[in-house]
């Protein structure tokens, strides 16, 4: 029994001590592993979804490819770790991931509490509900007394609660470890309605029997800024990723595809060439190659790019920009200047 | 050895203090104590350095902040407005515990029914029984939770066309809305006469069996058990008129109210730790009963003893020696199993309190400390208590 307890003690302090040693300087171990390690969601169409034969496509993906080609030029060196909701924290904050890229809510405790920062805002989410269309229900407010699924683990379970106590109904809340036995659980019934963020809905709804009997209410209950997260502490490895995000926001904005990148770097316009890497010394500043900006774009493409191409109207989640357009086009996403 | 009468005689040689054997092994385990108390200090003051070096909030504040979460099943009043991280650690204990305690309790049951099965003359019966026990004990019990959980599900009726179960309330699949009694004030007399039953009982055995070591005269203790434990309340019940009512679900809205509800989850998780740990039980009574002599059946057939009997007052008591040690770890099997209830959805203690819990403080270390020493307390217990009825049972030597 004393070596239990002991061995017990010893496996946590071991996990407090390799947590120390990992966090040297991301971008120097990255460097020498010769690839990103990134951590995703262990399937959501979209944002994050492995394909039969393993490769991985998505928003959330993307956004690590880009990194990937800001530090080596090459959109390819990257390794995905699929993550449960509950596994994530750990996974990053022990160093087994450099950056998580899984659909995760920025909230106040978790940018606080947990020796992470949240850099940049990919996607701005909100929480909704999924019902049976023949249970002929129109509003969240007609929710009182139904049978809710979710994950364990996420803002969905605060955010549910939050909301039906504020509008004073009852309900049953089954919350499941894995999305997918969520899908498959709502699927059969043990539920009415499937609660979480919008995007996930319309991500989860393709995987029901029928997809098109089921209906997305129209409330959408809380703030859900979804962005990569990165272990605190480390302000150049902070800078990488958020710079990558809003190089891919100011090249859409500038009109810089995957396309006519290799044509724009002869623009005159000097806001392109500060992006591209012929004028100043932008990506050396932060420990990157100077044409950092044009291999993510060339490699991954602007944000509006990845965004149409992963949850687009064209795609089957069929979202549309709404919020996430740029803020030229009356969204939120706005990229800081190069300069 | 006659070295050492020899030596006795002459009395202790001398030996310097670091020859001496006593000595040196106090020293060597002194020296082993303080390194491992050393090192577990390290560890923890290492632990609690790098989380504060990353930023990382620890200790156990949060278990009085507000949880703001809701739960499905709770036995204790909870509330999701005040109740607090420490109070959801309670809440998933006594979900474990509920499922664990039931758990062993039928495992126990169906195990000794199909282990004696197994021995049975009837070849039919037998047959059965190999078969439960060859295709339960085969399959990994993360399945067996998956079937019976979703293939249960999908059998059930959809809340609006629930299956009546008359009195014992309705079925679908969001549970079993079962009837609620509910107690009037002359309920107790009732309770008081269950009490004086159980006693009355227990001093009549233990009367009976000195008078049978003494006399070899039998008494009922059987039938007279049964008049006093439920006959003498339910006439007390009866008296006193009927001072008990039910609360019955009623169906309605997207779910039948009223009543109280068992969940899915919990009968699925129930049936599953049951099946699977029963085949293993039975494994460990068909072992313990053919460890017992052939002898003893004929001995006990030669004095006249029918099959039951001899099973019951021979075999099992002798075989009970052989069987209560591997029934302990089958036990701690269940209750550690019942951790698997996280997959679908059963509140547990690892699902609510190391699931949700965590990920909504962040404090990983703290929490799965707490839940890995829960279990630890709760196996060490359940081994006690088998430790003790294991010498209980010991074949006394006169």
């Amino acid at each position: 029994m004393k070596k239990q307890i002991l061995s017990t003690i010893v496996g946590t302090a071991v996990l407090g001590l390799t947590a120390g040693y990992a966090s040297a300087t991301t971008l120097e171990d990255v460097k020498e592993k010769g690839s990103l390690q990134c951590g995703v969601s262990q399937g959501l169409p979209g944002f994050s979804n492995p394909d039969d034969s393993g490769n991985w496509s998505g928003l959330d993906v993307d956004f690590c490819r880009a990194v990937a080609a800001a530090i080596f030029g090459d959109a390819t060196k990257v390794e995905f770790t699929p993550l449960s909701a509950k596994e994530r924290f750990t996974a990053l904050q022990s160093g087994e991931v450099d950056v998580l890229s899984r659909n995760t809510t920025w909230t106040m405790t978790r940018d606080t509490t947990l020796g992470l920062n949240f850099s940049v805002v990919n996607y701005y989410d909100g929480q909704g509900f999924m019902i049976r269309k023949d249970m002929n229900i129109n509003s969240a407010l007609q929710l009182s007394g139904a049978s809710i699924c979710t994950n364990t683990g996420t803002t969905t379970e605060l955010n549910v609660a939050d909301y039906f106590r504020a509008n004073d109904m009852e309900y049953e809340l089954v919350a499941f470890e894995k999305a997918d036995e969520v899908v498959a659980a709502y699927d059969a019934g043990r539920c009415d309605v499937y609660t979480t963020d919008a995007s996930g809905l319309y991500a989860q709804r393709l995987k029901l029997t029928d997809p098109n009997a089921h209906v997305v209410l129209p409330e959408i209950i809380s703030k859900e800024p979804l962005g990569p997260v990165v272990r605190q502490g480390d302000d150049e490895w902070l800078n990488i990723i958020k710079w990558t995000h809003f190089a891919m926001l100011n090249a859409e904005e500038l009109g810089v595809t995957s396309e006519n990148v290799d044509s724009m770097k002869d623009s005159t316009n000097p806001a392109i060439k500060r992006l591209l890497g012929t004028e100043g010394e932008f990506g050396g500043a932060i420990g990157i190659p100077n044409d950092w900006a044009y291999n993510v774009i060339k490699e991954v493409g602007n944000y509006g790019e990845t965004f149409d191409r992963n949850v687009g109207p064209d795609t089957p989640l069929a979202i549309s920009r709404g919020v996430n357009a740029l803020w030229t086009n009356g969204g939120l996403q706005y990229g800081p200047p190069i300069r | 050895m006659a070295l050492q009468g020899v030596s006795h005689d002459v009395g202790q040689p001398k030996v310097a203090i670091f020859n001496d054997p006593k000595i040196r092994g106090w020293v060597y385990q002194t020296v082993l104590l303080v390194a491992i108390v050393y090192f577990a200090f390290v560890g923890i003051q290492n632990m609690f350095a790098n989380l504060a070096a990353q930023n990382i909030a620890s200790g156990f504040g949060f278990l009085g902040r507000t949880a703001g979460f809701a739960i499905s099943q709770t036995f204790i009043e909870y509330s999701q407005a005040e109740s607090t991280y420490g109070w959801v650690y309670l809440v998933g204990l006594i979900n474990t515990l509920a499922v664990a305690i039931t758990g062993i309790f039928l495992a126990t049951i169906l195990g000794f029914i199909i282990g004696v099965a197994r021995l049975s003359p009837n070849f039919v019966l037998r047959g059965v029984a190999t078969v439960y026990v060859e295709t339960f004990r085969n399959i990994p019990l993360l399945l067996h939770i998956f079937i019976w959980y979703f293939g249960v599900l999908r059998l059930l009726p959809h809340p609006r066309e629930s299956a009546d179960l008359g009195f014992l309330g309705l079925l679908n699949n969001r549970g079993w809305f079962a009837p609620l009694p509910i107690t009037d004030d002359l309920f107790f007399l009732t309770s008081i006469a269950f009490v004086i039953g159980l006693i009355a009982t227990f001093v009549i055995s233990n009367w009976s069996r000195k008078r049978q070591m003494a006399t070899g005269q039998q008494f009922p203790v059987f039938q007279t058990g049964l008049a006093l434990i439920i006959g003498f309340p339910l006439l007390v019940f009866l008296v006193t008129g009927l001072p008990l009512t039910f609360d019955m679900p009623v169906a309605g809205g997207f779910r039948p109210s009223g009543g109280f509800t068992i969940i899915p989850e919990f009968i699925a998780l129930l049936l599953a730790l049951t099946s699977y740990t029963a085949a293993f039980i039975a494994e460990i009574v068909r072992a313990g009963i053919l460890a017992i002599n052939k002898g003893q059946t004929e001995a006990a057939h030669a004095l006249g003893l029918r099959n039951g009997p001899t099973l019951r007052l021979v075999i099992i008591p002798q075989a009970m020696r052989v069987i209560i040690p591997p029934l302990t770890s089958q036990y701690l099997n269940l209750t550690k199993n019942s951790s698997l209830a996280v997959a679908i959805a059963y509140p547990d203690l690892v699902s609510v309190f190391g699931g949700t819990a965590l990920n909504q403080t962040g404090q990983a270390v703290e929490i799965l400390l707490m839940t890995m020493l829960t279990y630890l307390g709760i196996s060490l217990l359940t081994s006690a208590f088998m430790n003790w009825y294991n010498a209980r049972m010991a074949l006394v030597e006169r």
